[in-house]
Formats: structure tokens, sequence, C-alpha cells
């Protein structure tokens, strides 16, 4: 066999397989695509990149094992951060996990298709999902730490996270409903169980994980915003963990914040550790869902 | 009655339809082809069904009798009704916003669309096999289990499950398996199971809506044994699409078919109703004639 096409004497005359080579406009499509992906990828990678290039000199314990101070940048770290970011998303978890994913079975599961009442609600949470944190920080001022006294604690900084989440997380769980086959739900409910029972049972075991990696995305959103909480006083100097949900507190992306205000160059340093290592609780999340996802694909 | 089919064996019901007519008589099942003209105890009761969708009446003019421990078999080409009147007699159709049913249709003389029954009830008397078998995502054991645990049946749960996989033909090949996914059985065992599920709540009435249509003829032949040893016990009624089958297991067959109207509306019809042997050996009605012989549908 030689390696290149050789026509056969007795061949018809108008057959011709060889290629015509790919047009330009294929060639030239096929480079703006990859053009448009190169340039945000290459972005992030400058971003990432920088920050861990300045930081580095200051990616090591003291981040997590010191309390931020203003006079003695080499002994700052983020330790009241770290806690506060906690604390706050727990109770964040704790407000809008329910609430979000028993909202999304009644539209799902409960509401009749033709409702109008759920209709409406859907569009409006669509809205919702889409409205500036920052306002949502006005809100969470107004109701949670003026009219209910809440002040500026960790539980109004959970709650108002919590609504500036739940959009999100009902989204995704009616999704992850959604996800699960009609005929099991017909399965269960033609043996005579009601529809509690199918929804408990069945559908919605069938759907956590879906609603795991919604719920785990919605989360990490909540953990990266900074927004609403500079108008929660999360902005104060705080050099303490907080003791509970009364208690004052700080967060990461705000402790960033207010050390890029900072001029010394020491600080500039801390902060781009303090991103690394925000970076790094959010890329761990998001694995986590993936992991979720991956591990538990059903096969129907 | 209970013998495998054996695949080997010629096919008396293969498609005939190059001779012009398929020859489903063949395969009348002789142990069932006796029973009476007469219904002797009934099940149901219909009386002018009518069913819609919204404004579409999509079953029109129903009535007929489903008698006791009998294997009843709907059949007729797509379209017909035939599923949607077999998913009307558990109140699945509830489940489709706008379906509705006018007429009566009792079961043991109850109106089984009277404003104070509860579906969930009636869905605990008569169960339902799906065309797809849809196993929960759960083990085999935890399948058979769910239907008595959710109606908060008092028994042996280990018992009933090794008593109902056994009466699906089952058990033997799952007995060491029960904790497995239910997902790694083949589709004829899946299919097996979903049936032993349905047995589990002791319904009186197995509803089976083309049980066997993603099955293949291996499978299918064990399903058909299974329903004819079930029907001792239980009233079946199956829609089939399948000529054949409905020949091979059935004690009556109602033949439906769509009619168009006026406006160019199709509405699903019953057509003709009776013993399976004179559906498929004397029909009285042309059309019956025509679908049984191949020559439409």
């Amino acid at each position: 066999m030689s390696a290149t096409l050789e026509r056969p004497f007795d061949a018809p005359a108008d057959i011709d397989l060889r290629g015509h080579g790919q047009p330009l406009v294929d060639k030239t499509f096929r480079w703006i695509l990859f053009l448009c992906l190169f340039i945000g990828i290459a972005f992030l990678a400058v971003l990432l990149a920088y920050v861990i290039i300045k930081g580095w000199p200051r990616l090591d314990s003291r981040l997590w094992t010191n309390m931020p101070s203003i006079r003695r940048p080499e002994q700052a770290g983020a330790q009241s951060a770290i806690t506060g970011t906690l604390w706050v998303i727990a109770f964040t978890a704790l407000f809008s996990l329910p609430i979000g994913f028993l909202s999304a079975v009644y539209l799902e599961e409960y509401a009749k298709p033709t409702s109008r009442f759920a209709r409406f609600v859907e569009v409006n949470i669509q809205n919702l999902a889409a409205v500036p944190s920052i306002v949502y920080g006005i809100l969470g001022l107004a109701i949670f730490a003026r009219a209910l006294a809440l002040g500026q604690t960790v539980i109004t900084a959970g709650l108002t996270l919590a609504l500036l989440v739940l959009p999100v997380v009902i989204v995704s769980t009616r999704e992850a409903l959604r996800a699960v086959p009609q005929n099991i739900r017909h399965g269960s409910l033609a043996l005579g169980a009601t529809l509690w029972q199918t929804t408990w049972r069945q559908t919605m075991p069938a759907a956590v994980p879906g609603m795991a990696t919604g719920t785990i995305l919605a989360l990490s959103r909540a953990i990266g915003e900074a927004a609403p909480l500079l108008l929660l006083g999360a902005v104060t100097f705080i050099s303490f963990n907080p003791t509970g949900p009364f208690s004052a507190y700080t967060t990461l992306p705000i402790q960033i914040y207010n050390w890029t205000k900072e001029s010394r160059e020491e600080f500039q340093v801390l902060a781009a550790a303090t991103i690394v290592l925000l970076l790094v609780i959010l890329l761990a999340m998001n694995a986590v869902a993936i992991l979720i996802r991956n591990r538990t694909q059903k096969r129907w | 009655m209970s013998e495998l089919h054996d695949p080997n064996a010629p096919q008396a019901t293969s498609d005939l339809s190059n001779t012009g007519r398929m020859d489903v008589s063949a395969v009348l099942d002789e142990g069932r082809a006796s029973v009476p003209d007469s219904i002797r105890e009934v099940v149901f009761n219909l009386d002018d069904v009518h069913i819609f969708y919204g404004d579409f009446e999509a079953v029109s003019d129903v009535t007929m009798q489903i008698g006791k421990n009998e294997i009843t078999a709907f059949i007729g080409p797509s379209g017909c009704g035939k599923s949607t009147l077999l998913r009307s007699f558990n109140r699945m159709n509830d489940l489709i916003p706008g379906a509705r049913v006018e007429g009566l249709l009792a079961y043991h003389g109850f109106n089984i669309y009277a404003p104070e029954v509860d579906p969930i009830e009636v869905r605990r008397r008569i169960g339902m096999v799906f065309q797809k078998p849809n196993v929960f995502p759960k083990s085999i054991y935890e399948n058979v289990a769910y239907g008595p645990k959710v109606n908060g049946m008092k028994v042996n749960m280990d018992d009933l499950v090794e008593d109902c996989l056994t009466r699906a033909a089952l058990w033997d090949e799952v007995k060491d398996d029960l904790k497995k996914s239910a997902y790694a059985l083949s589709g004829g065992q899946q299919q097996r199971l979903v049936i032993a599920r349905c047995i589990a709540v002791k319904p009186e009435v197995i509803l089976m809506d083309e049980p066997c249509a993603s099955l293949d003829p291996i499978a299918t032949a064990k399903i058909e044994d299974l329903m004819k040893e079930l029907a001792a016990d239980y009233t079946i009624v199956i829609v089939t699409h399948n000529m054949q089958q409905a020949a091979r297991v059935s004690d009556r067959t109602a033949f439906f078919t769509a009619d168009v109207d006026a406006k160019g509306v199709r509405h699903g019809r019953l057509v003709e109703y009776g013993p399976t042997r004179s559906i498929f050996t004397a029909p009285n009605e042309p059309r019956t004639e025509d679908y049984i012989s191949g020559r439409f549908g």
C-alpha cells in the first residue's frame, strides 16, 4: 500500500475523494472562537498569578493563626475573618436552605402547573436573582439591623445573605427536582403512597445530588460577597473571633477590602495572600460540588 | 401453564403479514380460551364513560364490564384511548392537569370518581405496571418493601419481600443480591421487580400499560407466563399493541379504535368486546376483523 492516494485506472472520472483544503472562513472562525476563550482564561490566569506572587511572602500559618493588627502588619493575620466567614455562612445556610428547598418543593411538586400564582412567583424569583447585592444590604440594614434591632451582628449578615442566595437555591432545587423522571413519582403514587410520601421518600432523595451542587454554588457566592456586608457594619476593625449569633464579626472579603485601603506595602501583600486563601476556599467548595455531581450521577 | 416459553420453538406468532393475514388464532391459549360469554363476577362496571383532556374528548362512550380473576386485554391502534382508559381505572389520570372522567366507572359498585373518594385508597387496591420499568433508585429489597411501608402494613417484611419476589418469578435470580441497586437488573428483571413491588401491597387488580413494550421476546415470554399465574389471585387488565400477546394471555379482549368526527378530531371508541377466542376467530365487527388480520392499524 502506498501512502498517497493513487487513482485506480478504472475509476469513474467524476470521483475525487481528495479534500479541497479547509475554506478560509472555516479556519478564521475557529481562531476567533479560540481567541475569545483565550482572553477570558488569560485574564483569570494573570490575576491568579499576580495575587499568588504578590501574596507569597505572607502565605504561611500567620495568615490563619493571627488576628488583624493595624500597627504591626508583619504580625497581622485573618483569623477573625476566617471564623467570621464560617459563622456567617453557617447562618446563611441555616436560613436559606430549608426555606429554599421547601419553596422549590411547593412550586415543583405541589402547585398545579396551571396555577397563576405559581407562575407569578416563578417569574419574580428569576427577577430577584438579578437584583444587585447592595440592594439586599440596604434591605438588611433597614429591616434586620434597625427595625428588628438585631444590630450589626452575625445573625443580621446571615439573614441578609440568606435572602440574597434564596432565589439561587430555589431555582437550582427546582431544576434538580425536575430532573427526577416523572415515572418514579407515578410508580410511587400507583402504590398508594401520598404526595408527601412520594416527595419525601422518592423525589427528594433522587434530587439530592443536584440540590447539593446548587446549594454549594449558592453558598460560595455568599462567601465571596462584600457589598451587602459593607452596609451591615462588617467594616469595623475586629480582632476577636465571633462568640455567637449576636457577636460582631468581619469576613474575608471585608478584611481584604480593609487591607487594600491601607497605604503600607505590607498590608497590600497581606491582602493578596488573603485573596489567595479566599480563592482556595471557593475552589475547594466548587470541587466538592463537582465531586458530588460526578459520584452520584444516576442512570434512570 | 407455567413452563417458560422455549425461545427456540417455532414462533407461530411471527409476522405472517406477507400472506395477507396474521393467523393469531394459532397462539390462543387453550387453557384460558374457555371463558363463558358472560362475566361471572364483575370488578369494574363502566357505563357511558367519557374521558376528557380539557375540551378534548379522548375516549367517548365506553360501556363494558371487567371480570374478576380474568385477564382482559385492550387492543387497538395508537391514539385510540386504551391507555387513557386504563389509567382512569386507578385515577392515575388525576395527575394530568385538565383530565376528567364523565359517566360511571364503578369498582365493585362504588363510583371511584365520587367526590368523597380518596385516589390513594383506590390505588392501594388497584395497582399499576407501566410501559417502561420504573424501578426506584434504591435496592431490590427496598423497591418491594416501599409499598407496604408507605401503606403502614404490619407484616414481616423479609417474608413479604421473599414471597413477592417468588411470585414474580424473580427470587432465584436476585436472592443473593437483595441489597444491590435495582438498576443493576436487566429490563425484563426490572419489570418483574415492578410486578413484585405491585403485588406487595396486596391489590385486587393489576393494571398493565404495555408492560412488555421495552422488552425482548424472552423477557416478554416470562412476563406473560407470570401474568397467567397471577390471574388465579388477581384481576389483570393489560393494554398491548401486540395482538399475539393479547391472544396468548387474555381471557377477554376489547378492541378500541379512533373515530374521526366532523371537525377532524379523533375520539377513542370501544368497537368490540368479548371472549378473546371469539374476537380473534369470529369477530362481529368488520373493523375488528380488519385490525386483527393486519389490514389496518
